[in-house]
């Protein structure tokens, strides 16, 4: 297994251009309009999947990072006749609360005037998937898994004091997506023979620490056949981790550090100078 | 260079913030100024968020100030009853500007009322410098004309009088009480030492002799922003320490360099570039305040 997936990487590293091609191309018309999510049969087909890596470290010299995310079709019969399988990839940073603000011009100038606090949004979702998102996945199936972006984000805190709270979570969509945090990549899973596909997502560098979670979910027809879930762990190490854990374990230690820090670089600064000035 | 900051959790080039902490040292050696008032602005302007610049401002203050005070007391311009009272009077405003910073926080206006702050006073000491170095620049030929020490006006009239010595001064401890409030108010709110404040109000209402008003104000600063940065970290955990080294060593280096180069400029001509610069960093934030912004909302992390 571990040979068959080094095997696999090297064989998608080295081709990863050329496979880029081998992409099948889906027929939006082509979804049949009988498919219902309730008859499930058991899954004939299963994702068997890997990560370049299950965790991220964030140095201080830390640039953003890119994971690699293959695997394969498993199956015990033949490749169904229809349309072609499809494979969408996520990967999701850890939620937390967000209260998005609307400025409004009051007495001529800009001020935040009414806002929408939303309890729990990821602070990275990136969504790749092997062709255009809205042709491989049907809305109740995009319901129940959340997979698609304006699907991220959950649960309005409070009582929601906006007309409506639409404008206000497509703005948080945008504002992440403008910063690359929020991300759909469609089309950026290869996917070869309808067995083999690979997915690259890139984390940027505005990366908070947590534990991050990423799903490949396996579509026919519009509708999830399998997911797979792995974790990938994103922390701060090093020097970034000691001050950043020292800032929220012991802030008056932290602060008293800054501080000397700081009394002992202006002490030396002085102490320098004077030194220079007179040799 | 990418440097991953630990608090503020954003990657920013080291060599910009150097290069920000040198360009703010080199006022400070030329001007005789702290910088604190341009290198929060700064930091805003390369994408720090606010709350962190503030925090951090304060820090790297406290750096320069002290390598100021030090250099103050060998030379015995510090009058230092006068900077205990106004230092009293700093920490109480301090503790209050920091609570006014949490329910500014509460209400989502920080950026607002951080920025409003930075356009007036910018655009009041800026005006005020422009004004008075075209003066002197325009009789720089003829000296002489000396003002009297200082003059006696309502502050004199309060009562709990106070002999401050080294200031020669024989007033009521209310006023510079109120003056180290208000600075200190303003320190934690905008991140600044507050000197550029301070140092007229000195001058101008308590009647203070130039002479000491420079190593005072920088004693008391010291002591005002070292306490206001303990506060924002215990508070907040908003002082980026990775931040604030890079601006010191920016920050001592430029220092030097602005006080070789002040040595052999004309004085009035320098205080007409400063004005200038700080004119222009006031323009800049009034016209985010007035300008319709790109993007009306804005996102702030947590539900307050």
């Amino acid at each position: 297994m571990r040979a068959w997936t080094a095997g696999l990487m090297l064989l998608v590293l080295t081709c990863a251009a050329s496979a880029q091609s081998l992409v099948p191309q889906t027929d939006a018309g082509s979804l049949p309009v009988e498919a219902t999510p309730t008859a499930d049969p058991p899954p004939q087909e299963t994702v068997v999947a890997g990560l370049s890596s299950d965790s991220v470290a964030i140095t201080a010299s830390f640039d953003g990072s890119e994971i690699l995310i293959y695997g394969a079709i498993k199956r015990e019969t033949p490749i169904p006749d229809g349309p072609p399988v499809q494979v969408i990839v996520t990967v999701e940073a850890p939620s937390s609360s967000v209260t998005v603000w609307r400025k409004e011009r009051k007495a001529g100038i800009w001020i935040n005037a009414e806002s929408v606090r939303i309890g729990a949004a990821p602070g990275f979702y990136a969504v790749a998937t092997s062709a255009a998102l809205d042709d491989i996945l049907l809305p109740e199936w995009d319901n129940r898994y959340r997979i698609s972006l304006s699907h991220a984000m959950r649960a309005f805190a409070g009582q929601v004091a906006v007309e409506s709270a639409v404008p206000f979570t497509e703005a948080l969509i945008r504002i992440r997506e403008d910063e690359g945090l929020y991300r759909l990549d469609e089309g950026s899973v290869s996917l070869i023979d309808q067995t083999l596909f690979r997915a690259d997502v890139s984390l940027p560098a505005n990366l908070v620490e947590g534990a991050y979670k990423t799903r490949i979910f396996l579509l026919r027809n519009g509708e999830v056949i399998d997911v797979f879930v792995a974790p990938i762990n994103v922390r701060k190490v090093g020097l970034e981790r000691w001050l950043y854990r020292l800032a929220f374990d012991q802030p008056f230690l932290y602060g008293l550090m800054s501080l000397s820090v700081a009394v002992f670089a202006g002490w030396g600064a002085s102490a320098a100078f004077r030194k220079l000035r007179r040799p | 260079m990418q440097i991953f900051l630990p608090i503020a959790e954003v990657s920013v080039n080291a060599f910009i913030l150097v290069g920000l902490g040198g360009l703010v040292g080199l006022m400070s050696g030329l001007f005789g100024v702290g910088g604190g008032f341009l290198i929060t602005p700064l930091l805003f302007f390369i994408g720090i968020p606010p709350a962190i610049a503030v925090a951090t401002g304060a820090n790297q203050v406290v750096a320069s100030s002290v390598s100021g005070v030090l250099a103050h007391v060998k030379r015995k311009s510090v009058d230092f009853r006068m900077g205990g009272v106004l230092l009293a009077g700093g920490l109480v405003g301090s503790w209050l500007g920091v609570w006014v910073f949490t329910i500014l926080q509460q209400v989502g206006q920080v950026d607002l009322v951080v920025q409003l702050c930075y356009v007036f006073f910018l655009g009041l000491i800026g005006a005020m410098m422009l004004q008075e170095s075209v003066r002197a620049l325009r009789r720089s030929s003829k000296p002489g004309h000396r003002k009297r020490l200082h003059q006696h006006n309502w502050v004199h009239r309060w009562p709990v009088k106070v002999k401050f010595r080294a200031s020669g001064l024989y007033i009521s401890v209310f006023p510079p009480l109120l003056v180290g409030l208000a600075v200190g108010v303003l320190a934690a709110i905008m991140g600044v030492g507050g000197g550029f404040i301070m140092v007229p109000a000195m001058i101008y209402l308590l009647g203070m002799p130039t002479k000491v008003v420079v190593g005072t104000s920088l004693f008391q600063i010291t002591f005002v922003t070292a306490f206001t940065t303990v506060m924002h970290a215990v508070s907040y955990n908003t002082v980026d320490m990775m931040l604030a080294v890079l601006l010191i060593i920016g920050g001592v280096v430029g220092a030097q360099f602005g006080t070789t180069l002040g040595a052999r400029l004309r004085a009035e001509q320098l205080r007409i570039l400063l004005a200038l610069l700080v004119l222009a960093v006031c323009g800049k934030l009034a016209l985010d305040l007035f300008l319709t912004p790109d993007d009306l909302y804005s996102i702030q992390q947590g539900i307050t």
